[in-house]
């Protein structure tokens, strides 16, 4: 989120689009009915189903899974159309004025520099033009065809509410009510928030589905507002801490990036990392990166990364693909590549798509570890539990080892909410038999891994021999050191740049702001945009003054937000050019005359003046980018894909079958199913008395929602002769799941293109192990195939067939 | 100094205050403060309180936990009961469906109390000490980076990468867990390293 769940409350406007907060996000969905009760807010829902979101909604519309983009590209569309554009802040704080190079084109549904063969882009062309000063060149007058805002204009003119209607089935009219009342927030006094989950991630342009609806949001001027924002409801409760701390293939923690074997020394992982501005006068934060990087360095590998070995570079794995994510890794394994995995938590056999391919993967290991408080699915692979896990023990040769683990209650740390909180917890309970916590697991492998290295010889053992391991009991490291050690602390004095002879911190002491990070090698930082959540102050993500002044929803004394405890990304935004609040009643900083203050930590230099420097400063332009260059690997705008898995062909784009900048392994593209033969638009969801997999392990829960089923509309129940309550078989292409039906009215039938698109519900809770009912799910039918720019599977849209099932079941 | 405050001592020490937190607009301002410590304390007798958050989902919701044993005295603690934390700016006290029944979560019959192993076509778990569990695990790791670590590509550059062996992390640990777990698994050169953020 780039805003938190209490700054909802300050919002004229919410959109819920790509999730349902309602049911998934309850108590933080509370913010929203405080919105609308205090102060006159407006709920929009837009979903294939009228979830509980939208049965508290002020309107309503449907849409087909995996048209987002087209949906919104049309709002932009409508609002460039209308003039209802937020224009001082289009032209001050985005590219809009930016010229982009001539050879970047987009016809008949891809962008210039297509490879088929590869299903990649040359994406040489997706650039700005740049002039003799070395910065880019833009005409402020917005008149030169090849500038940001005219391509835009052109790119979005085919999503007319007619072509919204064809691709997306929400009627025209419903269409245009929400298209005005979205448009009223150009205001530079009106905010509309964007509240977003899963919904928008799991599909094959997830990425896009995203951006897309940023880029309306800064053609509103609704970024960096209180009451606006990108809002991402993240799924679990620290998905974001795990994705901060760069627990990907190709992150370092702080979104540093792992090299590439291309990069074949520090010199040259640096050559692209410097980060010119772009316009002059920016503060192109990343300019830094050699700072968090050559700390992060220091807090693995302590003395050993020194400047003589580039700071330990070559202990760093280098990647020769793009990134090893849980789809490529799934593959490897079903190719028989890879031997061990360990699961820490996860339960990816219920998880990851194409669940036979899954179960085969597992199969092929040699070893599986899996550490997890409760007895999962994934942990048991091997076991033979019938129609819901038809597997003979004795054909698989995987060992598995299952540790047990600790849960929340019997452990000590943070957790990172959706709104960037860092929030500290203690342990209350002592972990139920033998389990014990991560850390202490963790550092038990370490242990005897560096036992065995030091023993018996082998590759490169020095890397894990010389991990920097400054815990007082090496055996059982204690949050507390750990998060000591993610702030970051001064292995030397670090001293003022602009006076030589001022101490700013003294040796040894904790840091108090990632701008005391330096790049020399003396200071040690875990992950950069944590620095300040524990400094010589003492814990500041265990703060509990909840004071919150003027009601302004902040909160900033309660625990501690990265990055700098800022609530409000990019909240320099909210004010003119003249560093003024566009919004009087709605503050979040101003520029007093010789710096900035308010209610939240600048998200700018606090002496930067207005006119000069601008708000998006983690860019080198200094701007947001309507027009994102080679950033993404899809296309620098976002355009209208089909899933993989349609009902209907793209109608913008008929010859393009899903999308074409997507991974898509071999065996996989031929498991694709067709229209003819699975007719229906299936998509997952979750139910507000379930969490994932966990819940179905919970007495109350389990008794709450105990079983499997799908859910669709009475009109395809009647066309099928599907009874409410009976039991139906689902097929897509990759396997088939036995469920009752749930019959309703919160699913209707959509006319796409001239077609009736039915649309079946397949919820994602049960399995074999808890005290539910056993039950299948989504993953049995969903495609192997992600997002072409961060591989999140396809879970939301793709293609089933439905019948009833005349023997009944037991 | 950040310290932990229970509430009944921030309800104690901030009675007059109140209206100007979140509180004040709940009612307990000055009388109603009292009122409402009297009722607690009565419940709370004999139980530790400790702060946690909801697992769950990323609304992060705070809870309070109350055991029988107090584990900052090193005691053996029982989780009796977990209720939403009023003093918490997001929740304020409220739990949905999900983190209302946290208690039976924690106490849940699957959670798993002991190491266990399942050999290759085996058709059931078997009972193993810790020892033996992590002696097994750091063999089975060590041998398949030794034969399979690859410190140069084809091209002669260095790469130092071991992609035989992946590592998934959760969602639900801590960031602390989480730093930890980075230095053990990129030390050993894993590329396949990934988590939950996508499913
Ligand atoms: S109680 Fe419900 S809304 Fe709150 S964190 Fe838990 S799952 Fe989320």
């Amino acid at each position: 989120m780039t805003n938190s769940w209490t700054d909802i409350k300050n919002t004229d406007l919410v959109i819920i689009m790509g999730g349902n907060a309602a049911e998934a996000h309850p108590c933080g969905f509370k913010w929203v009915t405080e919105a609308k009760a205090n102060r006159g807010a407006k709920l929009i829902v837009v979903d294939p189903r009228f979830t509980r979101s939208a049965s508290v909604a002020d309107f309503y519309a449907p849409i087909r899974q995996g048209t987002d983009i087209a949906f919104i590209l049309g709002l932009i569309n409508y609002c460039i159309q209308n003039d209802k554009v937020h224009w001082d802040y289009v032209k001050a704080f985005t590219n809009a004025t930016y010229l982009v190079k001539d050879g970047f084109s987009f016809k008949d549904g891809l962008f210039s520099g297509y490879d088929e063969s590869k299903r990649e882009y040359d994406k040489s062309s997706w650039d700005y033009q740049i002039g003799e000063d070395g910065f880019v060149m833009v005409d402020d007058t917005l008149s030169n065809p090849r500038c940001v805002w005219n391509l835009l204009k052109e790119h979005v003119s085919v999503y007319t509410p007619e072509m919204v209607e064809r691709i997306c089935g929400t009627p025209k009219d419903k269409y245009l009510k929400v298209a005005e009342m979205v448009a009223e927030t150009s205001s530079p006094t009106k905010t509309m928030t964007s509240m977003y989950a899963l919904g928008w991630t799991q599909h094959s342009k997830g990425s896009q589905n995203i951006r897309s609806m940023a880029m309306l949001q800064l053609i509103l001027g609704n970024i960096g507002m209180r009451g606006g924002g990108m809002n991402a409801l993240r799924g679990h409760s620290n998905i974001q801490g795990l994705t901060d701390i760069g627990l990907m293939s190709n992150l370092i923690p702080g979104y540093l990036t792992i090299p590439t074997q291309k990069e074949v020394d520090f010199a040259t992982y640096m050559s692209t990392r410097g980060f010119k501005p772009l316009r002059p006068d920016q503060m192109s934060y990343w300019q830094n990166y050699k700072k968090f990087f050559v700390s992060f360095q220091k807090s693995m590998w302590g003395d050993e990364a020194q400047p003589w070995n580039d700071f330990a570079y070559d202990w760093l794995p280098k990647l020769d693909v793009p990134a090893y994510d849980v789809l490529r890794a799934f593959e490897l394994m079903h190719q028989g590549k890879m031997n061990g995995y360990v699961c820490q938590g996860f339960n990816p056999l219920l998880s990851f798509p194409n669940r036979k391919k899954c179960t085969d993967a597992l199969s092929k290991l040699k070893f599986l570890v899996t550490m997890d408080p409760l007895d999962t699915e994934t942990a048991r692979f091997w076991e033979n539990h019938g129609e819901y896990n038809d597997v003979d023990p004795s054909q698989i040769q995987t060992e598995v080892i299952q540790l047990p683990s600790t849960c929340f209650a019997e452990d000590d740390g943070s957790l990172v909410n959706s709104g960037r909180w860092l929030q500290w917890h203690w342990a209350g309970g002592t972990p139920p038999g033998e389990a014990q916590r991560d850390t202490w697991i963790m550092a038990q492998i370490w242990k005897r891994l560096k036992a065995l290295y030091e023993k018996e010889d082998g590759p490169l053992p020095d890397p894990i021999l010389k991990v920097r391991w400054p815990y007082a009991d090496p055996d059982d490291p204690k949050a507390d050191e750990i998060a000591r050690e993610i702030n970051g602390y001064a292995i030397e004095a670090v001293y003022d740049p602009t006076d030589p002879t001022k101490v700013l911190v003294e040796k040894g002491k904790q840091l108090a702001s990632f701008g005391q990070l330096r790049d020399d090698g003396t200071t040690s930082c875990g992950c950069w945009i944590y620095t300040g959540c524990f400094t010589e102050d003492g814990n500041n993500m265990a703060r509990r003054d909840n004071s919150d002044p003027d009601e302004a929803g902040f909160y900033s004394k309660w625990a501690f937000s990265w990055p700098a405890n800022r609530r409000i990304l990019y909240n320099r935004a909210s004010a003119d050019m003249n560093g003024q609040p566009w919004d009087p009643s709605r503050k979040v900083i101003a520029w007093n005359g010789t710096k900035w203050e308010g209610y939240d930590v600048p998200d700018i230099a606090p002496t930067a003046k207005p006119d000069v420097v601008g708000p998006f400063i983690m860019n080198p332009e200094g701007t947001a980018r309507l027009f994102t260059r080679t950033m993404m690997k899809d296309g620098p705008f976002p355009a209208h894909y089909e899933p993989f898995e349609s009902p209907i062909a793209n109608p913008v784009a008929p010859n393009v079958k899903g999308n074409p900048a997507a991974r898509v392994f071999e065996g996989d593209m031929a498991q694709f199913g067709e229209a003819e033969k699975f007719p229906y638009a299936a998509t997952s969801y979750r139910l507000t008395e379930h969490f994932h997999f966990w819940t179905k392990h919970v007495q109350p829960n389990a008794v709450m929602q105990p079983e499997f089923f799908v859910e669709i509309s009475e009109q395809l129940a009647e066309e099928k002769g599907i009874k409410q309550g009976g039991w139906v078989k689902v097929m897509s292409n990759r396997g088939e799941v036995k469920a009752k039906a749930v019959v309703t009215k919160r699913i209707k039938p959509l006319q796409c293109d001239g077609k009736t698109v039915h649309i079946v519900g397949v919820p994602l809770h049960w399995g074999f192990t808890g005290v539910a009912k056993k039950g299948l799910g989504p993953n049995t039918l969903t495609p192997f195939v992600g997002d072409a720019n961060i591989e999140t599977p396809e879970y939301k849209a793709f293609l089933v067939d439905i019948a009833p099932l005349t023997e009944p079941v037991s | 100094m950040n310290m932990e405050l229970s509430r009944r001592t921030l309800l104690k020490g901030a009675g007059v205050g109140l209206a100007g937190t979140a509180l004040g607009a709940f009612g307990f301002g000055g009388i109603e403060a009292a009122y409402a410590d009297a009722i607690r304390a009565f419940k709370l007798v004999g139980t530790t309180e400790t702060r946690n958050t909801c697992p769950y989902c990323s609304v992060a919701c705070g809870v309070i936990m109350y055991s029988k044993g107090d584990l900052t005295k090193g005691e053996k603690a029982e989780i009796t009961h977990i209720e939403g934390d009023v003093d918490h700016p997001t929740n304020r006290g409220t739990l949905c469906p999900k983190g209302a029944a946290l208690l039976d979560f924690v106490k849940s019959e699957t959670r798993l109390t002991k190491p266990r192993i399942r050999k290759p076509g085996a058709d059931k778990f078997e009972d193993i000490s810790w020892n033996d569990a992590l002696d097994r695990i750091a063999r089975l790791m060590k041998d398949d980076r030794d034969a399979n670590f690859e410190a140069q590509n084809q091209d002669g550059v260095t790469v130092n990468r071991w992609k035989t062996t992946g590592f998934l992390a959760a969602s639900a640990s801590t960031n602390e867990t989480a730093f930890l777990t980075y230095k053990v698994v990129r030390s050993t050169g894993i590329l396949a390293f990934d988590n939950q953020a996508r499913v």
